[in-house]
C-alpha cells in the first residue's frame, strides 16, 4: 500500500491507497509551528490498525522549507560569488554574509580572470569567526565550467561544515537565480536534514521502515538522501500535488486546465496530453527567483472562504480570508455561503449564511438569492479571467527559431478539471460560463494527497558539448569528459540519457519505470573565419512528471 | 533588487535555424553567445525589462515601404517577416505605452534594403526599421521621426527610402565609404531636392575609437536631433564598429556602445550588423540593454579589452573635429543648399546603379521626383534588373499635396503596359498598394 501526505496551510491530508483504490483518508489540522508533530500524527492516523510492513511507499509534500522562507527563519549562511564582467554581482545580494570575489569565466566556460584564492580564504576565516557553518559558492557561467566553483568550495571547506556549489542545482543559465537557488539550498539545509532524519527515525520506531520520499514542486519526488543535497527542491510542492492528483482524469490528448479551489486561493495549472507544463526557468519564492524546477502554476486570491465585502458600493471577493464560511461558524460571508443560500449543497447552517449575506444584499439593493448568484458568478468569473491570463502568458512565451515561431501552436483548453473542497459547487457554476467540459476530479477533497502518493521520481540533466574545446560537461552531475572532434548530437543525446538514468536511480526511481524525454536540443556549427572549428551542442533531458505504473 | 529606471521592452529573436549560407557571417550561431550572456546575466528577470514575442509583419506592412520584384514572397523568407515583425512589436509596445523604450534584438538585419527590392544586399532583404516606422505612421499618426544608424556600414538602404522625405531625419555614422562596403555615405549625400538636409552622413575614419565616436554623437548628432525635434528616435544599432569585428576596421568597445546608447536616448533600437559574435556581441548587447533600461554598466568589459591599444590617434581626432564642422555647416545652410540644388538643370532626376552583392544582381534605376514645396513629392522609379523589361514603381507620400497625388496617379494610369514587366503604385494617402502587371 502507498501513503500520500500533503501539508496545507490549514489542514493536512493523508491517504492510503491499495493499488489505485483509496482505502483511507484522514484530515488533520496543520500546526505550522510544529510540522513534525503534524506529520507524525497524520501518518500515525492513516496506518492505525494496518500492518506497517504492507506499506511499500510513502510520499510527503511538506511546507517546511516554504515556511522557513516565508517566516524569514533562515539561518545565517555564507555566500561567495565570483561575477566577472557584467552586472555588478553586489546587486544580487541574498543575505548578510554575502561576499563578492575576483574571478571570471566567459560564456564558453573559458577562464578570463583567475580566482582570487586569498580573498576566498579570508572569507572562510571570517565565516568561521562568525560561527557560520554553511556556505554557498557561485561563479558566473559555472554551468559551462565548474572549475572556479570547485576551487572556491575547496578553499572554504576547512572553515565550514558544508559548502554548496551553484552548478549542482541546475544546468540552466542565470547567474542571479543560481545565487538565490544556492543560497536557499544552503540555508534550508540544516533544518531540513534534522527534520527528515528525525522523521525517518520516528517512523521506524512505529514500524514504518519504508524510505520516505519527498514531493518536489515539479510534481516528482526524491528520496531523503537526495533531498538532503537539494533541500530547497522541496519548496512550494503543494500545488504540484494537486496537479498530479488531476492527471489520471485528464484527457489523453489536448490541453486541459486544472483548478484546485481551496479556502483562500485557487491554484491553476495546465496539462497537455496529460503532461503538466513546467516553469521555463524555475519557481519564484518571494522575494527569490530561482532555478528550482517547478510545474507552471498560478495562484489567484479566490477560494471558498474568500471574504465577501462591499467597497465603494461594489462587490469584492478576496483576496483575503477571515476564517471559515459563516455556514460553518465563521464571521464574514463567503462564496461558500453563497452556494448554501442557493441550495447547491454544503452541509453548513444555511440560516447563518443568509444572515451573513443580508447586509451585502441590502448594500447592492438585491434580494438574497440574487446576491448569492452574483457572488458566485463573480468568483467564477475572476477564476476564469485568471485562467485566461495564464493561457495568454503561455501562448506569448517567446521562441527563438523560425520554425517554432512560424508553426507556433497556441493552446486553448476546452477541458477543465476541478478539485479541492468546494469543487462540485464551483464546477457546476463554471460549466455554465466556460466554453468546454468541466469535470470534478474523483476524490476531489484528497486528490492532492493521492497525486502526491502516485508521483514518479523526476529529474533533469543538461549537457553542453563544445568540440572545439574538446569537452562535454553536465554541470549538475559534476560530469566532465573529453570528447573527440567527431562528437555528434546523437552522441550527446546518448550521453545525456545515460547520465539522466543514473541520476534517476540515485534519486529513487524504479529502474523498470524510467521514461526520459528531450526538453531542448540544439547544435551549432562554430565558424571562425571561413573554417568550421567545431560544434556547440546543448541537450536538456528530463524524467517527465507523471504517475507510477499501475502495478507498482 | 535591480529595477530598470526606464521600462524597457525587448524582442529577442536569434533565428537559431536560419542562415544566408553555412559559413556566412549571417548564420545560426550569430546570436548564440549573446543569448547565453543575456540569459546568464538574468537581464530578463530585471524588474522593468519586459520580453515580447515578435509578431509577424503582413504583406501590407512590407508593401507600405517596398516595391518587391516580382513580389514579396520572392525576396523574403519567413525569418524576414519575423525580424521586421520584431521591430514592429517593439514599436507598438513603445507607442502603446507598455514600455518607455525598446530594443529589437533580431536578425536578419535590414538597413541595406532600398525601396525597390530585387534580392539580398549586404545581408539585407527588407528594411526592418522602415517597415516599423511606416507602420507606426499609419497606425499611430507619428510624423517626425529620426533614425540614427550606428552600424559600421553606411545605411544606404534606409537613406534611399527616406531620401525624399523631409519628415524623416536620417543620420548615418559609419566607417568611411572609401574603405568599406557599400562605398557610399559621404557628407555631400544630403537628400533629394524636396528634402535637402534631412539625410546626414558622418563618414568616420578607420580606427576611430570610443572617444571619436562619442564626440561625433555629442557634437554632431545630438545638436541636429535637438533642432529637428523628432517625435521618435530610432537607433539602427549595428555592432560592427567593435574593435574585434572581423569585417570592419573600427575600434569601438562595449563601453563605447553603452555610452552611445545613454547619449542618444533612442526610443527604439533595432539590431543591425555585428559579426564578432563571441568577443563583442554578448557584451555590446548586454551594454545596450542595461543602458536603455538606465542601469549601471560600469563593470561591463570584453575579456580582451585594452584601452591603450584602442586609443585613437591625434590625426583621427582632428579629422573628426573638422568633419563635425562640415556636417553642421551643411545642416545650418540646408535651406540655401536646397535652393541651389533645385536650380540645377534636372534636379528631379537620378540615375543609379545598385548592386546586390549576395545575388550578383545589377539593378539600373531611373528615378524622377516631382519638385514640391508642399510635400515629399510624387516619386517615379524605373528599374531594370534580372528581367529584360523594367518595372515601374510609383510612390505617393503619406501627406501628399493634391498636385503630387494627381501626378502619381497619372504616372501609374498612363504607363505603357507593354513596356514594363510590372507596374506598381504605392499610394500612402490611402495606404493602398496596386500591382498593374496583369491588366
Ligand atoms: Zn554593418
Ligand atoms: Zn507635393
Amino acid at each position: 500500500m502507498i501513503i500520500g501526505l500533503d501539508v496545507g496551510g490549514t489542514h493536512t491530508d493523508v491517504i492510503l491507497l491499495h493499488g489505485r483504490q483509496l482505502v483511507r483518508e484522514v484530515k488533520i489540522a496543520t500546526d505550522a509551528d510544529n510540522l513534525f508533530q503534524t506529520l507524525l500524527a497524520g501518518l500515525g492516523a492513516v496506518i492505525e490498525g494496518i500492518d506497517p510492513k504492507s506499506i511499500r511507499r510513502a510520499v510527503l509534500s511538506t511546507t517546511l522549507a516554504t515556511n522557513l522562507v516565508a517566516q524569514q527563519k533562515l539561518p545565517d549562511v555564507g555566500m561567495v560569488v565570483a561575477g566577472g564582467p557584467g552586472i555588478d554581482p553586489r546587486h544580487f545580494r541574498t543575505n548578510p554574509f554575502y561576499y563578492t570575489v575576483d574571478g571570471a569565466q566567459d560564456h564558453r566556460g573559458r577562464e578570463i580572470q583567475a580566482l582570487d584564492e586569498y580573498q576566498v580564504q579570508s572569507i572562510g576565516k571570517d565565516l568561521k569567526r562568525h560561527g557560520i557553518r554553511y556556505a554557498g559558492v557561485v561563479s558566473k557561467f559555472s554551468v559551462r565550467n565548474t572549475a572556479q566553483e570547485e576551487k572556491m568550495a575547496a578553499l572554504l571547506q576547512p572553515y565550514v561544515e558544508r559548502v554548496f556549489m551553484g552548478h549542482l542545482f541546475s544546468g540552466n543559465l542565470n547567474f542571479p537565480r543560481r545565487i538565490a537557488t544556492t543560497y536557499l539550498n544552503c540555508a534550508v539545509y540544516p533544518v531540513h536534514k534534522m527534520f527528515f532524519e528525525a522523521m525517518q527515525k520516528a517512523l521506524t520506531q512505529k514500524g514504518l521502515t519504508v524510505p520516505i520520499r519527498i514531493l518536489r514542486p515539479d510534481g516528482g519526488n526524491m528520496n531523503i538522501e537526495s533531498s538532503v543535497n537539494h533541500p530547497a527542491q522541496t519548496i512550494l510542492s503543494g500545488p504540484s500535488a494537486s496537479v498530479m492528483g488531476a492527471i489520471s482524469s485528464a484527457p489523453a490528448q489536448g490541453s486541459c486546465l486544472v483548478l484546485d479551489i481551496g479556502g483562500t486561493t485557487t491554484d491553476m495549472a495546465v496539462l497537455i496530453d496529460k503532461d503538466p507544463l513546467l516553469e521555463p526557468l524555475g519557481i519564484e519564492v518571494s522575494p527569490y527567483k530561482t532555478l528550482i524546477r517547478a510545474l507552471l502554476t498560478q495562484s489567484i486570491g479566490i477560494g471558498g472562504d474568500s471574504s465577501v465585502r462591499i467597497r465603494d458600493g461594489k462587490l469584492t471577493i478576496g483576496p483575503d480570508r477571515t476564517g471559515r464560511a459563516m455556514a460553518y461558524g465563521g464571521s464574514a460571508p463567503t462564496p461558500t455561503d453563497a452556494f448554501h443560500v442557493l441550495g447547491r449543497g454544503g452541509s453548513g447552517d444555511v440560516s447563518r449564511s443568509r444572515t451573513g449575506l443580508e447586509p451585502v444584499a441590502q448594500a447592492l439593493g438585491l434580494n438574497l438569492e440574487q446576491t448569492a448568484e452574483l457572488i458566485f458568478t463573480s468568483a467564477c468569473r475572476t477564476i476564469l479571467e485568471g485562467a485566461g491570463k495564464m493561457i495568454e502568458a503561455i501562448n506569448s512565451k517567446p521562441v527563438y527559431t523560425v520554425h517554432e515561431l512560424w508553426e507556433g501552436s497556441r493552446i486553448d483548453p476546452k477541458h477543465m478539471l476541478v478539485l479541492g473542497g468546494p469543487a462540485p459547487q464551483f464546477a457546476a457554476q463554471l460549466q455554465t460560463m466556460f466554453d468546454g467540459k468541466v469535470e470534478v476530479v474523483p476524490n476531489y477533497q484528497v486528490a492532492n494527497a493521492i497525486g502526491c502518493a502516485l508521483a514518479r521520481t523526476t529529474c533533469e540533466v543538461t549537457l553542453f558539448a563544445d568540440t572545439a574545446l574538446g569537452r562535454a560537461t553536465a554541470p549538475s552531475e559534476g560530469f566532465r569528459q573529453a570528447i573527440p572532434p567527431g562528437f555528434t548530437l546523437n552522441n550527446a543525446r546518448d550521453l545525456t540519457d545515460e547520465l539522466l538514468r543514473k541520476k534517476a536511480i540515485l534519486r529513487g526511481a524504479d529502474p523498470e519505470d524510467i521514461e526520459t524525454e528531450i526538453l531542448e536540443e540544439s547544435q551549432f556549427n562554430m565558424i571562425r573565419g571561413f573554417q568550421t572549428i567545431g560544434k556547440n551542442i546543448r541537450v536538456r533531458m528530463q524524467l517527465k512528471p507523471g504517475l507510477i505504473s499501475e502495478d507498482d | 533588487m535591480l529595477q530598470a529606471k526606464k521600462k524597457t521592452g525587448l524582442v529577442f529573436f536569434p533565428a537559431f535555424d536560419w542562415a544566408i549560407s553555412p559559413t556566412h557571417p549571417e548564420r545560426e550561431e550569430r546570436l548564440l553567445y549573446t543569448q547565453d550572456q543575456v540569459f546568464e546575466e538574468g537581464l530578463l528577470d530585471i524588474d522593468g525589462i519586459v520580453e515580447f514575442k515578435p509578431d509577424l509583419v503582413t504583406i501590407n506592412d512590407v508593401q507600405r515601404v517596398h516595391f518587391c520584384v516580382p513580389d514579396p514572397w520572392a525576396v523574403m523568407t519567413e525569418s524576414h517577416f519575423i525580424s521586421a515583425g520584431g521591430a514592429k512589436t517593439i514599436g507598438m509596445a513603445v507607442m502603446d505605452g507598455k514600455v518607455e523604450r525598446g530594443f529589437a534584438l533580431v536578425r536578419p538585419p535590414g538597413h541595406h534594403a532600398c525601396r525597390v527590392v530585387h534580392g539580398t544586399r549586404g545581408f539585407c532583404n527588407v528594411n526592418i526599421e522602415a517597415i516599423m516606422i511606416e507602420y507606426l505612421r499609419r497606425a499611430y499618426g507619428v510624423e517626425r521621426v529620426a533614425i540614427v544608424d550606428t552600424d559600421c556600414h553606411h545605411g544606404d538602404g534606409t537613406q534611399d527610402i527616406y531620401w525624399h522625405d523631409p519628415h524623416t531625419l536620417f543620420i548615418s555614422m559609419h566607417q568611411d565609404g572609401r574603405t568599406l562596403y557599400p562605398g557610399t555615405g559621404f557628407v555631400q549625400e544630403m537628400g533629394g531636392p524636396n528634402a535637402i538636409g534631412t539625410t546626414i552622413n558622418i563618414p568616420l575614419p578607420p580606427h576611430t575609437s570610443d572617444e571619436g565616436y562619442l564626440y561625433a554623437t555629442k557634437e554632431i548628432v545630438l545638436p541636429i536631433l535637438a533642432d529637428f525635434k523628432p517625435q521618435l528616435i530610432i537607433n539602427s544599432a549595428g555592432q560592427d564598429n567593435h574593435y574585434s569585428d572581423p569585417i570592419t576596421n573600427m575600434n569601438i568597445s562595449a563601453q563605447g556602445y553603452a555610452a552611445l546608447t545613454t547619449l542618444l536616448q533612442a526610443d527604439i533600437a533595432v539590431l543591425e550588423g555585428g559579426y564578432a559574435i563571441e568577443g563583442a556581441l554578448p557584451y555590446i548587447n548586454t551594454g545596450i540593454i542595461l543602458a536603455m533600461a538606465g542601469l549601471d554598466y560600469n563593470r561591463l568589459r570584453e575579456p580582451d579589452f585594452d584601452a591603450e591599444r584602442y586609443r585613437q590617434s591625434r590625426d583621427i581626432t582632428e579629422h573628426i573635429e573638422l568633419l563635425g564642422e562640415k556636417v553642421l555647416k551643411i545642416w545650418r545652410q540646408r535651406e540655401l543648399l536646397a535652393e541651389t540644388a533645385r536650380a540645377k538643370s534636372y534636379p528631379d532626376q537620378r540615375n543609379r546603379h545598385i548592386y546586390y552583392d549576395q545575388d550578383g544582381i545589377h539593378e539600373q534605376q531611373n528615378e524622377m521626383i516631382r519638385i514640391c514645396d508642399d510635400c515629399g513629392g510624387a516619386l517615379r522609379i524605373e528599374s531594370t534588373a534580372v528581367r529584360p523589361k523594367p518595372i515601374l514603381a510609383v510612390h505617393i507620400p503619406v501627406n501628399a499635396c493634391p498636385a503630387c497625388l494627381d501626378q502619381g496617379h497619372q504616372w501609374y494610369e498612363t504607363a505603357d503596359r507593354n513596356k514594363f514587366a510590372d507596374i506598381f503604385l504605392q499610394d500612402r494617402t490611402t495606404d493602398r498598394y496596386l500591382s498593374g502587371a496583369k491588366k
